[in-house]
């Protein structure tokens, strides 16, 4: 018993849906008449659907969080991942008690400190060494106990020839070191970490990274960790939940979530097609389809190694940039991306030609790229060095089973007696340079 | 299944007690608090030149256009007190009570992006408010003294007396009213913001209903019949007590001060109650 960081029992939360305004004020009077005078139970909390983006909403309330049953041993690095919107930040925003459950009950021992607020309550026309005293406060700690670390704190973030110097002036990547830095060094017998961590440029994420190791295994100390990043996650984490719709679909090892996630969020019918509404994008470039074919044109999810393998993106450009890129990565089973193109990496001349509505672009990949397994297709179209259009998790899958080794030796290649997740045959040579065998 | 809630330290559920009042919580993160002071008063003259010495300069020209308009234009009697005195008093009360009215019944909706992202016992904005605010008006009480020095050696007939001792209480009724009335209009706004825009005129309103530019005496001799509305106004006392104690004119009686104090307590509790309500979930209607 005494070995549990944290207890989630029936959490559940409800949200409303639409805007609030003179309408929802007689709702709010039902509600309260209902609840309050009649001492009835609440009608409404037993309405209200499973959250589900795609589909369209009959009911005013929506379930964010459904009956979340869960505990959390001390020490333990749980990841949390799931889709957008699959209640991750919510249960996180609980959890932190920012907000309530609607029903259930958590149950916590120790400090919980948050890192997805890194820089919260910065007052720009103050010094950093006031900002420190801030925002250390607002995360809970004594104006001793700042005091002593803050030596610790600027040098951590780098900032010493600053210190004095409103925050206002900082530049973004200042606030940031100095807002990680104060949370960094909290000390928190509980540690959550949002994904948001992972704005920051490389070396800092690698700074939060490592810090929240040190925090789980040097100190012992249970962590909390929201991620779209597989790899992060699995290489982190001790346990990882998938969320979906709300409630809890898989409790396991990392690897076997990862994988069980990339399964479940994937079609394996080697497309996927959306109608006009769905359609993902925004209002410059909406894809309309990805498909996989083989060497025929035929959509097929199983293939073999030998013979090529398509992949076609179908989409419609409302507004035409020249710094639209278009592309997607491939996944292998354990969650880790292999491969990331776009339909640009070439020189300019090599570019297909986008026109003003309906694209087809169709990427093919070599013989025998493969190894044997299962891979994950996900589009990802941004505006260069902008921002992102479509950056989505895996939407296709399709298997690989390995035919094409020409050698006597390697005939059959598979995943028993081949590791790496690409198979190609490389060219090998004799070396032409004659070594002087006399020295 | 029985588990024994102690041996935790964080309970999180839908609904706490109400009645439950968050004082200690607030103590234990009084650096906070000591925090928050410290930028409302730092920040307000950041980046000036004049620095604190704006915290004379207001008062000290709506003093005078006050002795211009409703002393002058208007004849208004100050019940033979020296006008910059009588103004003074009223304009340093009044503001530090509209001023943390002002500013608290803002505080689920400009502290959003932290309370959205923390937890700490969100009380602790509105009591800094008042502090601050309290600091403030201090300050500016020098200048109250100042003044009262200068009358004082040119022989006006105003004198001190031991009423005086009240202004302690004085203060409280002042930042109970203004942290309590706060405080419920804050946690009614979250969800509907109407009482916001009322609130704007109300402050403006109010203080004519409060005798801040007039004695209460002139209530008495003038308009009888409607004296009950300004005595219904817990400011009232507040703004005699002191005239009383600190320049010898004014209606003082024991029970409107008491009224007023007794009105500031039972409108904290009520204030408490409803802002432990809504800090509980406010993130999902602000």
């Amino acid at each position: 018993m005494d070995d549990i960081a944290i207890k989630f029992e029936n959490i559940s939360k409800q949200y409303r849906l639409g805007t609030i305004g003179t309408g929802t004020l007689s709702h709010d009077l039902n509600r309260w008449w209902i609840t309050n005078i009649r001492g009835k139970e609440d009608p409404y909390i037993k309405i209200g659907q499973v959250n589900d983006r795609e589909s369209k909403s009959t009911s005013d309330y929506v379930w964010a969080l459904r009956d979340i049953d869960c505990e959390v041993k001390k020490g333990e690095v749980l990841g949390i991942i799931g889709k957008n919107g699959a209640g991750k930040s919510t249960l996180l925003k609980i959890l932190s008690h920012v907000t309530t459950p609607t029903t259930g009950r958590i149950m916590a021992r120790g400090r919980i400190a948050s890192l997805l607020e890194v820089g919260t309550g910065f007052h720009p026309e103050m010094t950093g060494r006031e900002n420190v005293y801030m925002n250390g406060s607002i995360m809970g700690m004594t104006k001793a106990e700042i005091t002593r670390k803050l030596d610790e704190i600027v040098d951590f973030a780098g900032v010493e020839k600053y210190i004095d110097t409103p925050v206002k002036r900082y530049s973004s990547g200042m606030t940031v070191r100095l807002g990680f830095s104060i949370a960094a060094h909290l000390e928190p017998e509980i540690l959550v970490v949002d994904e948001v961590l992972a704005v920051g440029d490389a070396e800092f994420q690698k700074k939060a990274i490592g810090r929240m190791q040190d925090v789980s295994d040097k100190d012992g100390r249970t962590v909390l960790f929201v991620s779209h990043n597989m790899q992060a996650i699995t290489n982190l984490c001790t346990r990882v939940i998938l969320l979906n719709k709300g409630t809890v679909a898989f409790d396991s090892t990392p690897l076997d979530v990862v994988r069980n996630y990339l399964m479940f969020e994937a079609s394996k019918e080697g497309a996927v097609m959306w109608n006009d509404q769905s359609a993902p994008g925004n209002s410059m470039i909406k894809l309309s389809s990805i498909k996989i074919l083989d060497e025929d044109n035929n959509i097929r999810s199983q293939f073999f190694s030998r013979g090529k393998i398509k992949v076609q993106l179908d989409f419609t450009i409302f507004e035409l940039d020249s710094e639209l890129v278009i592309g997607f990565d491939i996944t292998n089973e354990n969650g880790i991306v292999i491969l990331r193109t776009y339909q640009n990496d070439g020189t300019p001349d090599s570019w297909p030609i986008l026109k003003m509505g309906r694209n087809s672009l169709v990427c093919e990949l070599p013989e025998g790229f493969f190894n044997a397994g299962a891979y994950y297709i996900s589009p990802k179209i941004s505006l260069h060095c902008r921002n992102w259009i479509i950056n989505s998790d895996p939407l296709l899958s399709f298997e690989v089973e390995v035919n094409h080794g020409l050698s006597p030796f390697w005939n059959r290649i598979t995943k028993a007696n081949r590791p790496g997740s690409l198979a190609i045959i490389l060219p090998w040579k004799d070396n032409d340079i004659v070594y002087n065998t006399q020295i | 299944m029985s588990i024994n809630i102690k041996e935790w330290d964080l309970v999180i559920e839908p609904k706490g007690s109400l009645f439950r009042l968050n004082l200690k919580e607030v103590w234990k993160y009084r650096d906070l608090l000591e925090m928050y002071i410290k930028r409302d008063i730092v920040t307000f003259y950041k980046q000036t030149i004049l620095g604190p010495l704006w915290f004379f300069i207001q008062p000290i020209f709506t003093t005078i256009v006050f002795m211009f308009v409703f002393g002058g234009l208007a004849g208004i009697p100050t019940d033979g007190i020296p006008q910059p005195l009588f103004y003074l008093s009223g304009i340093c009360l009044w503001n530090y009570f509209s001023d943390s009215l002002n500013k608290i019944s803002d505080t689920f909706y400009t502290n959003q992006a932290v309370f959205g992202k923390v937890y700490f016992p969100r009380l602790i904005v509105p009591i800094s408010v008042t502090i601050s605010g309290l600091l403030k008006m201090l300050i500016q009480f020098l200048l109250f003294v100042g003044v009262y020095i200068y009358f004082a050696s040119k022989g006006s007939t105003i004198g001190v007396n031991a009423y005086a001792f009240l202004f302690p209480v004085l203060i409280f009724i002042l930042a109970g009213l203004g942290l309590g009335f706060g405080i419920i209009i804050s946690s009614l706004t979250t969800k509907y913001r109407d009482l916001k825009f009322l609130l704007a005129f109300a402050i403006q309103l109010w203080m004519y209903f409060t005798p801040v530019i007039y004695p209460l005496s002139v209530m008495e001799g003038n308009y009888k019949r409607y004296i009950w509305l300004i005595q219904a106004n817990p400011v009232t006392a507040v703004m005699e007590t002191f005239k009383y104690g600190f320049l010898g004119k004014g209606t003082f009686s024991w029970f409107s001060l008491g009224y007023s104090f007794l009105f500031t307590i039972v409108l904290l509790l009520i204030g408490t109650w409803i802002f432990n309500r809504v800090e509980r979930s406010f993130m999902d209607v602000v």
